[in-house]
């Protein structure tokens, strides 16, 4: 069967279906296009291959990083403190109670929430066929820091777990102002016009959520999710957004294999017998709880969704079932990556984790955007 | 051939009639703006009270709070409304792109940056940097938005109105987060210096800062007033332009470095504040049609109504601090840009 769709897969893009699927459903990404089958199946294969060692590397390397993040900091520990504090752990060690209580929680933080954005830009990329497509860009971190902004001026004692279905409110309503305004013009939303509504968007949200934060003296609480980092991060949250973020992740994986047909447009997916509109709701769905879950705990932290989807696309091909949990490894990779960096850059100081992740991110939009110029 | 000629007589004096209707309304509009501004803030006086005040009859409580306080605030805002507004209208000429914007072309990004470094290094209170942030403003932004153009142009063509855009969008993303990254660097009263400033506060609230900005607006508004006719040539494409006798690039070249100084000596005092440059050209379009001549000058009066209404509403909406007026003014634009994407092409 996995060979059956990859082939399909590889077929309809090697006799460039695109596009045939272009006249009727909006501009599609052109990706790794192939001219010749035989090409076309031995990438894959080779995709394949790349895919099954990153999967089965990729977690214990993962390991050995965030283990090794542990260690750096403002105080330095040594590696086998780290395994001492997580087997035998004494409470009345200094380096022990740093491990566990303030390393230990942003590192596992940072990798979940990596994890979840990067997952999210890839379904986002996936559904709608959008090169460009990223929680940050698409208005719905804008959206849920505008959701906390009202959270924490009228209902200030509310806790993690309610904070976060807010986040997931404030996500949807960015996400569907964002798609609604950029396909209101006849011919649907293209890319462009999806990232100039996300800017627009996201301007507005801000701005308001900036007033609300300064009408009800909030602001110095919204600051730390406009800036976005995983130092706060503490193990009641992690408890709470684990469960979120875990269940969306495997769900993602369930359902990868109906984006892998949606990414070839709505009406190949139809005619090879998908349920467009409840396999769309359903991502939209994931994508929601993946970006809220992770906003409400380290904030605007965008273009993770944007680089890593784009970069396992590389690695493994156009298969969705293989781009999800590659991106997930990866997008984790970078962003304890990214908190190594922002802890040990200007020590003892933290820099903020989004700006150091949109220095790189920036680049790499130009780049895209460069790249993709004609279906843009 | 004299009947066409009066009737043509008689159609240029009504234009000119409905010109003078059109900059009436607006000068009276942005009159009725400043009494009211006048009267607005924490502590309350009434129009007659200011009346009293103006003409030298207040005491010194009074004094202070409408000639230190609210008179250069309210002067500072439609200096900069009205400089943002043309710079706006300038690169919405020249490029014939209607969606541009100097906040949106990474002008404020630029900006932005160079006062942050400003303050790193030489620290905030220094009384020089008061005349000197203009010109490293001016030098940022410039830097910015040369890489913008060169970043999205392609080759040996002129930027295409989106790219330029998106592009803009990149770079200016990409110099926050340089700001942000080095704004933890700043202790603490730097840091606030640089948040109200970015915010948009028009922080400069005194005389020195008028001082600093009108020298800018004084030089350049004359300059882009009589390069008017040039860009209504401009604005029929550059082709035509070069048929018609224009020196297309030399002519681009000087306006855009005009819009770019207004800007960013506007940005330096007042600090981020976008979507004027962008919506301001709009409204004045509509009222004025598309000559420049009397485009530019509309421009910039509903460019000064905007940021001094936007302003107003900011200081009445809370008290006594006020919200800063770039938020108002984003709260304001952001709608109306999306309004013009979802009608345009």
């Amino acid at each position: 069967m996995q060979d059956c769709l990859a082939a399909k897969i590889e077929y309809g893009r090697s006799h460039r279906l695109q596009p045939v699927v272009s006249a009727k459903g909006g501009t599609p990404p052109k990706l790794n296009q192939t001219d010749k089958p035989n090409q076309a199946a031995s990438a894959g294969k080779k995709g394949r291959g790349a895919a099954w060692l990153i999967i089965a590397a990729g977690p214990g390397l993962l390991a050995l990083l965030m283990a090794f993040s542990i260690t750096r900091g403002a105080a330095s520990i040594p590696l086998s403190a780290v395994w001492d504090a997580l087997v035998y752990f004494d409470a009345a060690n200094t380096s022990h109670l740093i491990i566990v209580d303030l390393r230990l929680p942003r590192v596992i933080a940072s990798a979940l929430v990596g994890a979840a954005f990067a997952v999210a830009g890839a379904i986002m990329q996936g559904t709608t066929r959008n090169p460009m497509a990223d929680s940050g860009l698409m208005g719905l971190n804008a959206g849920a820091g505008f959701a906390l902004s009202i959270c924490l001026a009228f209902f200030p004692e509310l806790g993690y777990s309610k904070i976060i279905i807010f986040s997931f409110f404030g996500a949807a309503l960015g996400a569907a102002l964002v798609g609604g305004i950029a396909s209101l013009r006849r011919g649907g939303a293209t890319p462009m016009r999806l990232v100039l509504a996300g800017v627009a968007v996201s301007a507005l949200l801000s701005a308001l959520s900036q007033g609300i934060a300064l009408c009800f003296n909030v602001a110095r609480d919204i600051l730390f999710w406009t800036v976005g980092g995983v130092a706060g991060s503490n193990w009641e949250q992690i408890r709470i957004m684990t469960p979120w973020i875990l269940g969306a992740l495997l769900g993602a994986i369930v359902i990868s294999r109906s984006v892998s047909l949606l990414s070839l447009g709505e009406d190949v997916a139809k005619g090879l017998g998908l349920n467009t509109v409840i396999v769309n709701l359903l991502c939209f769905l994931l994508v929601l709880i993946l970006a809220g879950a992770s906003f409400a705990v380290v904030g605007a932290v965008g273009f993770v969704g944007l680089m890593i989807p784009h970069l396992a696309r590389y690695l493994v091909g156009v298969d969705y079932r293989r781009i999800i949990p590659v991106s997930a490894i990866l997008g984790a990779f970078l962003l304890v990556l990214a908190d190594l960096g922002a802890r040990s850059l200007n020590p003892p100081f933290e820099t903020p984790l989004g700006a150091l992740v949109a220095l790189a991110g920036v680049p790499f939009f130009l780049y895209l955007a460069r790249k993709y110029r004609r279906v843009l | 051939m004299t009947g066409r000629h009066q009737a043509n007589e008689a159609q240029k004096r009504k234009v000119a009639l409905r010109n003078l209707a059109i900059v009436t309304s607006c000068v009276a509009l942005l009159i009725l703006l400043f009494i009211v501004s006048m009267n607005t803030g924490y502590i309350k006086l009434s129009p007659l009270d200011t009346l009293r005040i103006l003409f030298g009859g207040g005491d010194d409580r009074e004094n202070l709070i409408l000639f230190d306080f609210r008179l250069p605030r309210i002067v500072l805002a439609i200096l900069i409304g009205a400089g943002l507004a043309m710079s706006g209208c300038i690169i919405q000429g020249i490029s014939q792109n209607a969606l541009a914007d100097p906040g949106l072309l990474g002008i404020n990004a630029g900006a932005g940056l160079t006062v942050i470094l400003y303050v790193l290094f030489c620290g905030a209170n220094s009384f020089l940097s008061i005349f000197t942030l203009p010109f490293l403003a001016l030098a940022g932004a410039g830097a910015a938005a040369c890489i913008i153009y060169v970043l999205a142009s392609q080759k040996g063509q002129a930027a295409a109105p989106l790219s330029l855009i998106l592009t803009g969008v990149a770079v200016q993303a990409g110099i926050s987060a340089l700001t942000t990254v080095l704004a933890v660097k700043l202790d603490d009263s730097q840091f606030e210096f640089v948040a109200a400033w970015q915010a948009g506060s028009i922080w400069g609230s005194n005389w020195q800062f008028v001082l600093a900005l009108l020298p800018w607006l004084l030089l350049l508004i004359p300059y882009v007033l009589m390069k008017a006719r040039v860009l209504d040539i401009l604005n029929l494409g550059d082709d035509i332009a070069c048929s018609l006798g224009v020196a297309v690039r030399r002519e681009q070249r000087g306006l855009l470095a005009a819009a770019v100084a207004l800007a960013a000596a506007c940005v330096a005092v007042s600090g981020g504040i976008s979507f004027v440059g962008l919506v301001a050209p709009h409204l004045a379009r509509r009222l004025a049609g598309p000559r420049h001549s009397i485009l530019l000058p509309v421009c910039a009066l509903a460019g000064a109504v905007l940021v001094s209404a936007a302003d107003t509403l900011a200081r009445a909406s809370v008290q006594p601090t006020g919200i800063p007026t770039g938020i108002m003014v984003a709260i304001i634009g952001a709608p109306y840009f999306l309004y013009l994407l979802a009608k345009s092409k």
